[in-house]
């Protein structure tokens, strides 16, 4: 399953790290973070439910910037 | 003179802060909190600086012994004020086992150069104002980045906001998302069409640049078929909704806009890889810088081994050698030319497909479609004895009965309602052509084998395309040529992409031979290969694949789309046209052309070669000023100012030339 999230980051170089951040976060199967459109787009791997990924790829994302927001 | 240089440098920044937030108070400036809060930051580091700047050390001197320690505590401030930060997320960056990011150059540069100072008792300005100016770099960038960023996705916004559903005799404002198909919708003068569908009533003409970039409005009728995203101009339409608003051409469109720039570039992927590997190369670099040179001169040399120049050299190294102005200005180059292509009705689907375009050398057309209308008509009338009207009318009665293309290009031509009653006795003869019996005389329209069944001599024709030889009453009547229409643009195309650098352009066809070769020679193109079947175009495409000379010279696709899809995937990039409302062509292709004008392939690559050069400019100009600055700072020519200004400069330099990727209305 694939979603999509708006989000709001400063930096083209902080998108690359949150994008990094949530590929690597269990349940993901891929991520696209598109820093022009301001945009998150999360591929789930199959069976797993998004609000509970989503919420430690917010942690993980918080995590390596800091200033970094994801509207789910 | 340095100092009334530099008093004169805060006094400009102090100004310059205050009118941004006055500008930032207008909601129009679309300033966002926290660059307000940097602003205001900004502001009091500058005053708190220019104060200490007036107030010099001699000032102090009244505290006696603590008068040192008191500046140093009101510069600490100061520092504080403008960079905690930027220490924060260092500190945090390192914490998280990612340490070299530009936070860590810009703390361990600012944090060197305060420790010199005070071991020195010396000039804490200049740590102070490193930071203040990457700070105010910083500023700009993200104000800069984020307002074209803003302007290009508004250029490309062609959402429709609300769907207006008559319901008791009022118009109701309804989300789009929530009409279902069938629904009456109502689309005053001045709206946006949001769904697809069908006009019941109401006559209008419609501005379709958002969707092609073609200027010209469109008539539309009661019957008529409308696309969403079009904007109505004149008149009420009243549309029933074929389509959910979800599979409406304009979600279609505005998907495949927003996930563009998703689609990463060999540039891009070079730039972030190109990051990974500098800055942590640079720390190294600055750590060599600030230890060997002192100890090859205190043990080889036997001098003085210089521990403070040197450290000080390499803090200098690190401030110039933040990543930034790469890391910004290429997205930013292709996200820009991905809208200003889209403007001019050319959707690119990513910015890999924008660089591969921009190396395009050989171009293979479909020809159907693609350089002609694929609408077959009239095209000439020959050796007629009856008047052309009359002739038409007699082969567009004698063919009423038929649904072949032909037949309906014959009635397209006559373009009267067709009376039935004056046609009897239809005879179709299969692969021969129709023998009826038209206001009492017997009229035969078909090919040469069925006048010659028929015993009439038929004159044969040279033009090219289908032709209708004519009988009536068992005489020769003469013959009506009917072919495919050259689209009016056609020639000039494959001349402007001949001027634009490509090599070979190519026609496939199904067609016979003798079209094929004529509507090649008229358009000046280099190879014609016609009488293919589809499974053969894919064939042909791998062949030119294999023939090419190197991996930059590229092989577009040109076809319309719904037949071509294999080949249109097969070769290094499928441009698609017609692409209004068909669904295979957007999925298909890599680039899609809004409004069939062959015109825009070239517009396209010369679109994506402004955005590589913007591109390649950047890297390498940014790329050069930095090393030829490290070069310097190194050999001990700059200092920590000059540093800034060319860690700030090259960023705004770069920010700039890539938002020029934008402007395409010329090319």
């Amino acid at each position: 399953m694939k979603k999509t999230y708006k989000i709001d980051v400063d930096c083209a170089n902080c998108a690359n790290l949150m994008e990094n951040a949530a590929r690597k976060t269990e349940g993901v199967q891929n991520a696209t973070v598109n820093f022009m459109t301001q945009k998150m787009i999360v591929e789930f791997t199959e069976g797993q439910e998004p609000a509970g990924v989503m919420a430690n790829v917010v942690r993980a994302c918080k995590k390596v910037e800091p200033d970094c927001e994801i509207f789910l | 003179m340095q100092e009334s240089i530099v008093n004169g440098l805060l006094v400009v920044v102090a100004l310059l802060a205050v009118v941004l937030q006055i500008i930032g108070t207008k909601p129009s400036a679309n300033m966002t909190r926290k660059q307000k809060t940097m602003l205001w930051r900004i502001l009091a580091a500058t005053l708190l600086l220019l104060v200490l700047q007036v107030l010099d050390a001699s000032a102090f001197a009244v505290f006696g012994v603590a008068g040192r320690w008191i500046r140093l505590a009101i510069f600490l401030v100061d520092y504080l004020v403008i960079g905690y930060d930027i220490l924060r997320k260092a500190y945090k960056g390192i914490r998280n086992g990612q340490v070299f990011d530009e936070n860590f150059l810009m703390a361990v540069a600012t944090l060197g150069a305060l420790a010199l100072a005070i071991y020195e008792n010396g000039d804490y300005l200049e740590a102070i104002a490193v930071m203040l100016f990457y700070q105010i770099g910083e500023w700009f960038q993200s104000y800069a980045v984020g307002k074209s960023r803003r302007n290009i996705s508004e250029l490309m916004d062609i959402r429709p906001d609300y769907a207006n559903v008559e319901q008791d005799g009022a118009l109701e404002q309804v989300d789009p998302d929530e009409v279902a198909i069938g629904t009456v919708i109502v689309v005053q003068p001045g709206e946006k069409v949001p769904i697809d569908g069908v006009v019941v009533d109401g006559d209008s003409t419609l501005n379709t640049a958002a969707l092609t970039g073609e200027s010209l409005p469109r008539d539309v009728h009661t019957g008529d078929e409308i696309i969403s995203g079009c904007i109505n101009m004149t008149g009420l339409l009243h549309i029933r909704t074929t389509k959910e608003f979800g599979e409406s051409t304009v979600s279609k469109i505005l998907d495949l806009v927003e996930n563009a720039s998703s689609r990463k570039s060999k540039s891009e992927d070079f730039i972030s890889r190109f990051a990974r590997i500098y800055t942590p190369a640079v720390c190294y670099a600055a750590l060599a810088l600030a230890v060997l040179p002192p100890l090859v001169q205190m043990f080889a040399l036997g001098m003085d081994a210089a521990w403070e120049t040197w450290i000080y050299r390499a803090l200098t190294f690190l401030v110039i050698s933040c990543p930034c102005a790469l890391v910004i200005s290429i997205p930013l180059s292709f996200f820009a030319g991905i809208g200003g292509a889209s403007n001019a009705g050319i959707l690119v689907k990513g910015s890999n497909y924008l660089e591969i375009l921009s190396q395009t050398k050989v171009v293979v057309f479909d020809k159907t479609g693609t350089l002609t209308q694929g609408v077959f008509e009239v095209n000439g009338i020959h050796h007629n004895e009856i008047e052309d009207e009359r002739l038409v009318e007699y082969a567009a009665l004698a063919e009423s009965a038929s649904s072949h293309p032909i037949s309906k290009s014959l009635r397209k031509a006559y373009g009267k309602e067709i009376d039935r009653s004056r046609v009897s006795d239809i005879q179709e003869i299969s692969g021969n052509g129709v023998i009826a019996k038209v206001d009492g005389m017997e009229v035969a329209a078909g090919n040469d084998k069925l006048m010659a069944r028929l015993g009439i001599q038929a004159i044969p024709c040279h033009s090219v395309g289908t032709i209708i030889h004519m009988a009536v009453d068992g005489k020769y009547a003469g013959h009506i040529v009917i072919s495919d229409v050259i689209k009016p643009n056609s020639r000039q195309a494959v001349r402007s992409l001949k001027a634009a650098g490509v090599r070979k352009t190519v026609m496939l066809t199904g067609d016979a031979k003798k079209v094929a070769d004529q509507v090649a020679e008229t358009l000046g193109i280099d190879e014609v290969y016609s009488q293919l079947l589809p499974a053969d175009k894919v064939a042909k495409v791998e062949e030119l694949l294999n023939a090419k000379t190197s991996e930059k010279a590229r092989l577009a696709f040109v076809g319309d789309g719904i037949n071509d899809a294999p080949v249109l995937r097969r070769a290094d990039i499928g441009i698609a046209m017609g692409a209004m409302g068909s669904d295979a062509a957007i999925e298909a292709a890599d680039v899609v052309l809004m409004d069939d004008d062959p015109l825009k392939i070239a517009k396209a690559i010369k679109i994506s070669r402004k955005c590589l050069n913007i591109v390649y400019q950047n890297i390498v100009v940014a790329i050069a000023i930095k090393l030829l600055c490290l070069v310097l700072v190194a050999l001990g020519f700059a200092s920590m100012w000059l540093a800034v200004f060319a860690d700030v400069g090259v960023m705004i330099l770069a920010v700039l030339n890539a938002i020029r990727a934008l402007f395409v209305k010329n090319l």
